[in-house]
């Protein structure tokens, strides 16, 4: 019926399908409350397209791996065969599989680009900290989602990764190493393994991971985006309320993301299609070997993705250090909103201290990426302990250097040329 | 069986021609500074997937060199026979063997009870070798095959030492010993050490030319044999590229036009 | 909508260009997402390992006895295999008043088998044992005059899940549930006694 008039509601003024609907479900409603009226800062820079490209990846994610699960085969002397029956006689499993795989990388380059951003120009800081938090325990959730899943071939990485990756637990004190027997449910990484982790890889930790990412935008939507000048758009808005230095997410950033999207699906089908392995980075050699208890791969390294974190590990030679520095290296950004005394959001303002933090702190965690890949002697690892320092440093002196770093002044209006 | 005589005679031969040159040791040449030693370290297969008649060389070759020992068992007969354009009657006549039909996973004859006595290990299956171990690999490990009085198979392998595979292509190949350089100060096994030259001792069915080129088509078929999809993939990528571009372009100049207002 | 202060009120928009490339952009948006769907939809045809299991099937028939009926399976389906009496199948034509499609216009067989005996050889019947109501398998009762199915009951199937009665080449009696005739598979004989079902060609044996 046209025109409706809920007791207390708006009036519809569509008819037809759309009113019935409407009626009944506030689509227009949110069309127009989180799109086409919902403003966000005209001064996006290429930084900002890793967010919609992680919800890409997400859904990319999802979708090939409800197929992959149509014909891979959970158990310790089915899987890795159902792996080759996948990639050889399954119409397009291949492609199935490298989406996957390439996918699962894809997500990590994403998701570090993304919350480089967000170290960048402030956008932990409040009223954004919850927004940080979410995506910080998205980022734990996609670590744990990935390793899962890398065990799922039953390869002899996956093996071995989850057997060093578990005993991890074992450094906790006390309840260490009954706590490692019971996420494996055997005396060894074994069949019971694979099973709960297929599980928790296919269902439990997506439907998290799919609830924390509604919590994020919820949140984000909630105050808005920030943006590479830190400046807060809904500070100035004209006499409509419209911030003035806002666009509409939609028609501008919906198309300017669909952009981003074919840049990003034009370079990840060119590795899908031509070099899906990445070297040895995205599919590794030693996995295409089936699990060998008496075997372990040499050398051995989780994937690129990890390493930072990996080396961090190694760089100790106490153990149960190692895997407590591990932790903090990890949980560290947490708590960012809080260790950050700036009066100033975005490095555009910053002065020459935090800069050098910065900067330092970027190049140590791509050095320990790379320091985590190599054998764990020598060089390596007189590197990785360098290298951790100004990893750590970045964190544990930012109250210090955050608040006596020479800023300068922030505008009253974004920048933007155009 | 062909394949069966071909290892026999490789088991047979290889222990007499060490005694045969029992008088003759590998030495170490004296080191010249002038030379490199071989670099057979960095040796590259330098396969081409899409070389179809390689391929299908390498699939014959393989069935009669190595299927013996060797199985394959991720491939079915006829999926290779697609791929690789052989014609069905050539299909059944020298590649199937007896007993089997078309459709089913390339196996291999060899009973692993006996292949463990025999050989101490049960050959493994090569449907993976090359993505497991890579092409380099596999092309350096059929060609530094040498003699090796210390070993139980009489011969020793560069690539893979002490390996239990005896050389069962030295009556193509030849067979040949390696004559190592003086070690750099620490280098204690004699795989460390670098390697001067190749001798053969005595002479296979092919050159050397003709016996690298044997290697190739062999490494190039289980290169196919790792990723059967690989040479489909490389044909529909270029499209899917291409079209990922275009299609990127028209959605750049779209959203240039909508930003033309934004101030 | 109103203008915000980031968006220019004075430039003109050229709404026709932006629905052309609006337009162009979806079009080849479109076939992307059509292509992108044949992986996953082709994912689900029948794999490798189906079609090799799928392949055909053979069966030695030389001790197949007359009025004896063997199982095989061919894609999954139950295949009987029946020696049959010659004067029984000279008697077929008797049934065509009682049967729905005496001809098997309606039914599903290959060419071959779209006479009388729905069968390339008289004495050997080939069909799929499956009720052509909802999937059963029916009961062999061969011999005429059964006690169970009346005096005037002159060989065949009955299924027991619904009632549907078949004669000894396959093709429903009136008054059954099931709509058509039993399924004959593709088949033929590579030699008098090997039956390869799943395969058409040449038929070694001949018509007996």
């Amino acid at each position: 019926m046209a025109g409706n008039d809920k007791a207390g509601g708006a009036v519809v003024p569509q008819g037809g399908f759309w009113g019935w609907l409407n009626y009944r479900l506030p689509v227009a409603a949110f069309w127009r409350s989180q799109a086409s009226e919902y403003y966000a800062p005209k001064n996006f820079n290429v930084w900002y397209y890793f967010g919609s490209l992680a919800l890409l990846v997400l859904v990319m994610q999802l979708v090939t791996g409800i197929f992959l699960t149509m014909f891979y085969k959970v158990g310790e002397a089915t899987a890795f065969d159902s792996v080759e029956y996948i990639m050889r006689e399954v119409k397009y499993g291949w492609l199935l599989r490298y989406l996957h795989s390439t996918g699962a990388s894809a997500f990590f380059l994403v998701i570090y680009l993304h919350m480089f951003r967000g170290i960048m120009y402030g956008s932990y800081k409040a009223p954004r900290e919850l927004l940080w938090l979410f995506g910080m325990i998205i980022y734990l959730a996609l670590m744990a989602e990935a390793f899962m899943g890398y065990v799922l071939p039953w390869g002899n990485m996956s093996f071995w990764a989850a057997t060093v990756i578990i005993n991890l637990f074992g450094t906790i004190p006390a309840i260490g190493p009954g706590l490692v027997e019971w996420i494996r449910g055997d005396y060894g990484i074994a069949d019971a393994t694979l099973n709960r982790f297929f599980s928790l890889h296919v269902v439990a930790v997506p439907l998290v991971l799919l609830l924390l990412v509604v919590l994020h935008l919820v949140a984000l939507h909630e105050v808005g985006s920030n943006n590479p000048d830190g400046v807060d758009i809904k500070k100035k808005k004209d006499d409509k309320g419209v911030p003035l230095d806002g666009i509409p997410f939609h028609p501008y950033y919906t198309v300017k993301d669909l952009f981003g999207t074919g840049v990003f699906l034009t370079l990840f089908a060119a590795v899908v299609f031509f070099v899906p392995t990445f070297g040895d980075l995205f599919l590794e050699k030693a996995n295409f070997g089936p699990a060998d208890p008496l075997s372990t791969p040499d050398p051995i390294s989780p994937s690129w993705y990890f390493t930072p974190y990996y080396a961090i590990l190694r760089a100790v030679p106490n153990q149960r250090m190692g895997a407590l520095l591990m932790l903090i290296a990890v949980s560290a950004f947490f708590f960012l909103p809080w260790l950050d005394r700036s009066p100033v959001k975005s490095v555009r303002y910053r002065g020459w201290i935090y800069k050098t933090f910065l900067g330092l702190f970027a190049v140590s965690f791509l050095a320990l990426m790379y320091l985590g890949m190599q054998p764990a002697q020598g060089v390596y690892v007189t590197l990785s302990r360098v290298f951790a320092v100004p990893y750590f440093a970045f964190f544990v002196l930012m109250p210090f250097y955050s608040r006596i770093d020479p800023v300068k002044p922030v505008p009253e209006r974004v920048t933007y040329h155009g | 069986m062909v394949k069966v005589v071909n290892i026999l005679r490789a088991l047979l031969c290889a222990p007499l021609l060490v005694a045969v040159h029992a008088a003759e040791p590998a030495t170490d040449a004296p080191a010249t500074t002038e030379s490199a030693p071989l670099d057979w370290e960095h040796w590259r297969a330098g396969n081409d997937v899409s070389d179809l008649a390689s391929l299908q060389r390498g699939a014959r070759d393989f069935m009669n060199y190595c299927n013996g020992c060797h199985a394959v068992k991720y491939l079915r007969y006829q999926r290779m026979a697609d791929d690789l354009k052989i014609p069905p009657a050539a299909l059944t006549a020298s590649l199937v063997p007896p007993g089997s039909n078309n459709l089913d996973y390339i196996t291999t004859a060899m009973p692993p009870a006996d292949a463990l006595s025999w050989f101490g290990k049960v050959p493994p299956d090569l449907s993976l070798i090359a993505r497991s171990k890579g092409v380099d690999y596999v092309y350096r490990f059929l060609k530094t095959f040498y003699v090796d009085p210390k070993q139980a198979t009489g011969t020793n392998n560069l690539a893979y030492p002490s390996t239990a595979m005896p050389a069962v292509l030295s009556s193509l190949e030849g067979v040949k010993s390696v004559v190592f350089r003086e070690a750099a100060a620490g280098a204690a096994a004699e795989q460390q050490k670098p390697v001067d030259h190749f001798q053969i001792v005595a002479p296979g069915q092919l050159d050397a030319a003709d016996y690298d080129a044997f290697v190739r088509d062999i490494v190039n078929f289980l290169d196919y044999a790792g990723e059967p999809a690989q040479i489909e993939r490389h044909a529909e990528g270029i499209w899917v590229v291409l079209f990922l571009a275009m299609l990127t372009i028209f959605v750049w100049l779209l959203k240039k036009e909508y930003w033309k207002v934004v101030r | 909508m109103s203008d915000s202060g980031a968006i220019a009120n004075d430039i003109e928009i050229d709404e026709s260009r932006r629905k052309f490339l609006t337009a162009a952009a979806s079009a080849t948006a479109a076939v992307g997402v059509a292509v992108t769907l044949v992986p996953f939809v082709e994912s689900w045809t029948p794999s490798e390992r189906a079609r090799a299991l799928g392949a055909p099937v053979t069966v030695d028939i030389t001790k197949l006895e007359l009025g004896q009926m063997i199982l095989a399976t061919w894609r999954k389906q139950v295949i009987y295999i029946v020696r049959r009496d010659k004067a029984l199948v000279d008697a077929l034509p008797k049934n065509d008043a009682d049967l729905k499609d005496p001809k098997s216009a309606d039914s599903d067989q290959p060419a071959y088998a779209k006479n009388e005996m729905r069968s390339r050889r008289v004495d050997v019947l080939v069909l799929i044992g499956i009720c052509t109501h909802l999937g059963c398998l029916p009961k062999q009762f061969f011999d005429p005059g059964d006690p169970v199915l009346g005096a005037s009951w002159p060989g065949g199937f009955r299924c027991p899940c619904h009632g549907s009665r078949f004669d000894l080449a396959g093709r429903v009696f009136n008054g059954s549930p099931a709509p058509t005739n039993l399924r004959i598979p593709p088949y033929s004989f590579s030699t008098e006694n090997t039956l390869v079902i799943g395969l058409d060609g040449g038929d070694a044996a001949g018509a007996a």
